[in-house]
């Protein structure tokens, strides 16, 4: 019988209950007394030499406050990356200047030039036009391949080329390509992980404050980490300390990624409020967050795969160009290569694998991490490139993966990471069972007689997350650590504040973190709640991505309960006269091993804050513990997706008739909520797989920047309810976390894409179209230009 | 985008290269133009008020005159800036000659590019606005020169000449 609290029960999300009602409290329902607006004006122009801004007529329209320029930045720091790579040279990456408003030149369609701060937002958008802006466009470089080239135009001036780095790790390439030179079969492919645009459902948001009293700047923010970003402004671009500087990020209305980095327009404000002496906000429009928020994906890639006579996997080549954008987003620089290079071993002993990466600047919205950020784009290339593999040497797709599968572990793979566990198989023969596989041919049948054509997809993925083992990641060019924190505080009648490092913005870490504690404690889930999300609150935390909260700051709420367990311990012995060893604790009661005598939570940490009874001598009285945790390994969730699409031959329409996800999350806390997420992920997958491109012109013109052009997808691009199926049975417990947890927020958009194209591909096949391979999208025109040959 | 088309006009070919070289008959022909003032020597500056898909937007620019070569051919050049809406610019080569029945044969090919919002927002329309764009602007050259057609006459009771010439070129 399913539990029905603690661990493993799915109660209800607590969150929701503001969230359904309009309850929320998002920045932009925060309002400062006396706040300012400011509207940028960005460059419409992908590549322009500002020649002079003229701001002295838009200056004197009504309303205005103060307008800036870069010209006002001068001495400020740059927006920072926060990961440096280096090269295959031993060379680090090139690091251009990212200027909080643009400084001579502009570098991409929406990078900000002028910032008008007024009373009201439309008086700063009225001042806005009447900027006089003399900008003179430049040639624009937006393929990456051209912009390698000799002579191609450059997007900073003061480097060689455009070449950010030219980065090669795993097997030494003279081994790998001896394995290749050697080989029965090699299959080859080359195709694009289409850039995306996140579309969280919250456009950004910055309010800045300023307290001439007391030397103080507050920053309302929507950001998935609040401390990171403190410390990145703060630290590198505003010179506050941390003492004089406090970052809010309330309720979030969605991330995905793309509000982890920080961001030019949460500098200004937080800048401009000292500036004006007054709060400053700015609210993203749309068409702004399209043109402002960082993209993602982006990589057009050569994958090769050697096989021996017996279909063995023998060796992995991949060259990949990736797109920076024009600048260098917070953690773009580590998305191709420590995000995506160490995961290109995927769920297979290959033993030889060689990973290029070349990261390209152009004159486009800066690229970084979006769901999943480099694994997505490992396993897209993997994933079809044993397909591939499979229809050139004749064999099941199913059977070619199985036979290849790492099944000992813990599993050194060539690509520098250590898995510590997993079970292939057992997802595998989930994903069959659930799949109805023997069914398969009467439905193909079903929909040929509809005249449709019926393919059958599947996928295997494993991720690194619960990121990051912290000496680990600081070798590899990290300029932080990835630990997190909690701390517990329990109050005197015994209900509990715990303060984590972890910020929820749709997680449902106020429904899951509570499940843990009162678990541990074994007293009620609504005597827990947690903080987040405000830096003057909670101790120090690296915030919510790469599914890193529930296996690295749940882990050290845990072992800050565990300091709490040990210290009231402490005093119900003193309370009940006894040994503290023989003091045992079980559903909220404390009671001397195998006797009846006991003291409840309640009297202990009454006993805590009003010490009266109390071993004042031993111990401090109260009861709050914090704990940072660094974890020891990545966690390294897997799974096997499948699904059976429909391909109308006449429109080239793609519909997903049938998804199954069978994923290993280690230990599963709250049931429900990790259902949610693989749908959600699985509902991205499905976009990024048939519907979502973020599409530039030749001149760096960015063509699908609103959502009429930017295909989103909509409940009924999914399958109905009873054919979509995500299972989390198979259970392989992380080894080296308490909770061994592995995170479930990034699997279904990294699982998805794969399945869905290899599916479309395999129907294709079925009707007699030898199609190898359509880039994602894979819209209608796609597939139908694919069908004609 | 690239686009080619033609016009006969029934005028000489000095007097169509006359025309096109007059920044009152040009203010007349662009669709949307408020303003014209210039010559063909400096060029004209202009203001022109449009709607392109959802992207409403004044447009300021300078359209200059090149590769004169009186009065067979001419190059124009020209650059709209439209605030937030984004910019249009672009160039048409065109070139007069004379027909058998004494009229004009004028031929043209435009390139044109957009940037900003109205990229952004009408990428998928701006084309065919394009399109839409330059073929109302010869066609209104070809009536400029050739004078009001007869229907046209009859319908001007509340606006006088201008409307019920406008009116006439959109119906």
């Amino acid at each position: 019988m399913p539990k029905d609290h603690g661990i493993g029960a799915s109660p209800k999300r607590r969150e929701d209950v503001r969230f359904l009602t309009g309850a929320g409290n998002y920045t932009d329902d925060i309002n400062v007394q006396g706040q300012a607006y400011v509207h940028f004006l960005r460059s419409d122009v992908a590549h322009g030499k500002i020649n002079n801004i003229d701001t002295a007529a838009a200056a004197a329209m009504p309303g205005v406050v103060r307008i800036f320029t870069g010209a006002d930045f001068e001495g400020v720091g740059g927006i920072p990356c926060g990961w440096q790579v280096t090269d295959k040279h031993g060379e680090p990456m090139k690091e251009p200047a990212h200027p909080v408003l643009a400084q001579g030149k502009a570098r991409h369609v929406g990078d900000p030039i002028a910032a008008v701060v007024a009373d009201s937002l439309e008086e700063a958008r009225n001042a806005a036009e009447a900027i006089e802006l003399d900008i003179e466009e430049l040639p624009a470089v937006v393929d990456m391949k051209a912009a390698l080239e000799g002579g191609a135009t450059k997007v900073h001036d003061d480097l060689d080329d455009n070449l950010c780095y030219d980065w090669q790790f795993g097997s030494p390439a003279d081994e790998t390509d001896a394995v290749f030179a050697n080989a029965a079969h090699v299959t080859t492919l080359e195709l694009i992980n289409n850039r995306l645009v996140a579309n969280p459902m919250e456009p950004r948001v910055a309010v800045g404050d300023y307290s001439r009293a007391n030397d103080e700047s507050k920053l309302y923010t929507t950001s998935q980490n609040p401390h990171v970003i403190r410390l990145l402004m703060g630290a590198f671009v505003l010179g506050i300390p941390e003492h004089k500087l406090t970052v809010i990020a309330p309720d979030v209305g969605g991330g995905f990624g793309t509000k982890i980095f920080h961001y030019a327009e949460e500098a200004f404000c937080t800048f401009a409020a000292k500036a004006c002496n007054r709060p400053v906000k700015w609210t993203s429009t749309r068409s702004e967050a399209f043109m402002s928020d960082a993209h993602g994906r982006d990589h057009v890639s050569k994958i090769e795969l050697a096989l021996d006579a017996d279909n063995n996997f023998i060796g992995l080549r991949t060259d990949t160009y990736a797109n920076m954008g024009a600048y260098l987003s917070t953690f773009a620089s580590s998305v191709p290569t420590w995000l995506h290079g160490t995961l290109m071993a995927g769920n297979y002993k290959t033993p030889n694998v060689t990973v290029n990466v070349k990261a390209v600047f152009t004159n486009t919205v800066p690229v970084d991490a979006y769901r999943g950020a480099g694994r997505p784009e490992a396993t897209y290339q993997l994933e079809r490139v044993i397909d591939k593999a499979a229809r050139e040497v004749g064999v099941d797709p199913i059977a070619l993966r199985r036979q290849n599968f790492i099944t000992q572990f813990p599993y050194a793979t060539p690509v520098a990471v250590e898995y510590d566990t997993g079970d292939y198989e057992a997802t595998m023969a989930k994903m069959e069972e659930l799949m109805d596989l023997p069914g398969f041919a009467a439905r193909r049948a079903a929909s040929e007689a509809n005249g449709k054509l019926r393919g059958f997809g599947v996928n295997c993925f494993i991720e690194a997350c619960g990121i990051a083992p912290s000496n680990l990641v600081g070798q590899l060019g990290a300029r932080a650590g990835l630990y997190d924190a909690a701390t517990v505080r329990v109050n005197a009648t015994g209900s509990i504040s715990v303060m984590v490092g972890a910020h929820s913005h749709g997680q449902g870490h106020e429904t899951v973190f509570p499940q843990v504690v009162a678990e541990m404690l074994g007293i009620d889930e609504s005597m827990v709640d947690i903080v987040h999300g405000d830096t003057s609150k909670i101790p120090f935390g690296m915030g919510t991505y790469g599914s890193r909260s529930l296996a690295v700051c749940g882990s050290a709420m845990v072992r800050a309960t565990e300091k709490i367990i040990n210290k009231a311990k402490k005093i119900a012995a003193h309370l009940l006269e006894a040994s503290e060893g023989d003091i045992e604790l079980k559903d909220g009661q404390f009671s001397i091993a195998g006797t009846d005598k006991s003291v409840a939570w309640g009297d202990v940490t009454l006993a805590a804050y009003v010490p009266h009874n109390y071993p004042l001598e031993d111990i401090e009285p109260g009861l709050e513990e914090t704990a940072f945790y660094d974890p020891a390994n990545f966690t390294y969730p897997a799974g096997a997706y499948a699904c059976e699409v429909e391909v109308d031959p006449d429109t080239g329409k793609v519909t997903v008739e049938k998804f199954v996800s069978a994923d290993d999350f280690g230990n599963v806390v709250n049931p429900m909520i990790v259902e949610g997420q693989v749908h959600g992920g699985i509902a991205q997958g499905i976009g990024q797989a048939l519907l979502e491109n973020c599409a530039y012109d030749e001149n760096g013109q960015l063509l699908s920047a609103s959502y009429m052009d930017y295909a989103m997808p909509r409940a009924d691009d999914l399958p109905h309810m009873e054919n979509y199926t995500v299972d989390h049975s198979c259970q392989t417990p992380c080894t080296h976390n308490p909770l061994g947890v592995k995170g479930c927020g990034e699997a279904g958009a990294i699982g998805s894409p794969p399945t869905i194209v290899n599916a479309v591909i395999d129907a294709l096949q079925s009707g007699g179209h030898n199609v190898e391979h359509i880039d994602m999208p894979v819209s209608p025109s796609r597939v139908w230009e694919a069908m004609q040959g | 985008m690239h686009m080619n088309d033609s016009q006969e006009i029934n005028a000489p070919v000095e007097q169509v290269w006359a025309a096109i070289l007059d920044a009152e008959i040009l203010k007349q022909c662009v669709p949307g133009c408020t303003e014209m003032a210039g010559n063909a020597e400096d060029g004209f500056d202009a203001t022109v008020v449009q709607k392109v898909g959802p992207v409403k937007a004044t447009f300021k620019g300078h359209v200059s005159l090149s590769d004169m070569n009186a009065p067979n051919s001419l190059h124009l050049s020209g650059e709209g800036k439209g605030g937030a809406a984004g910019f249009a610019k672009g160039g048409a080569d065109v070139s007069l000659s004379a027909t058998e029945n004494g009229g004009t044969l004028l031929e043209y090919t435009v390139e044109a590019k957009v940037g900003g919002k109205l990229a952004q927002l009408g990428s998928r329309i701006v084309d065919g606005f394009a399109k839409k764009m330059a073929d109302q602007f010869f066609t209104n050259f070809k009536t400029a020169i050739e004078g009001p057609s007869e229907e046209g006459e009859t319908d001007g009771e509340d606006s006088g000449e201008k409307k019920g010439w406008f009116k006439r070129i959109v119906s």
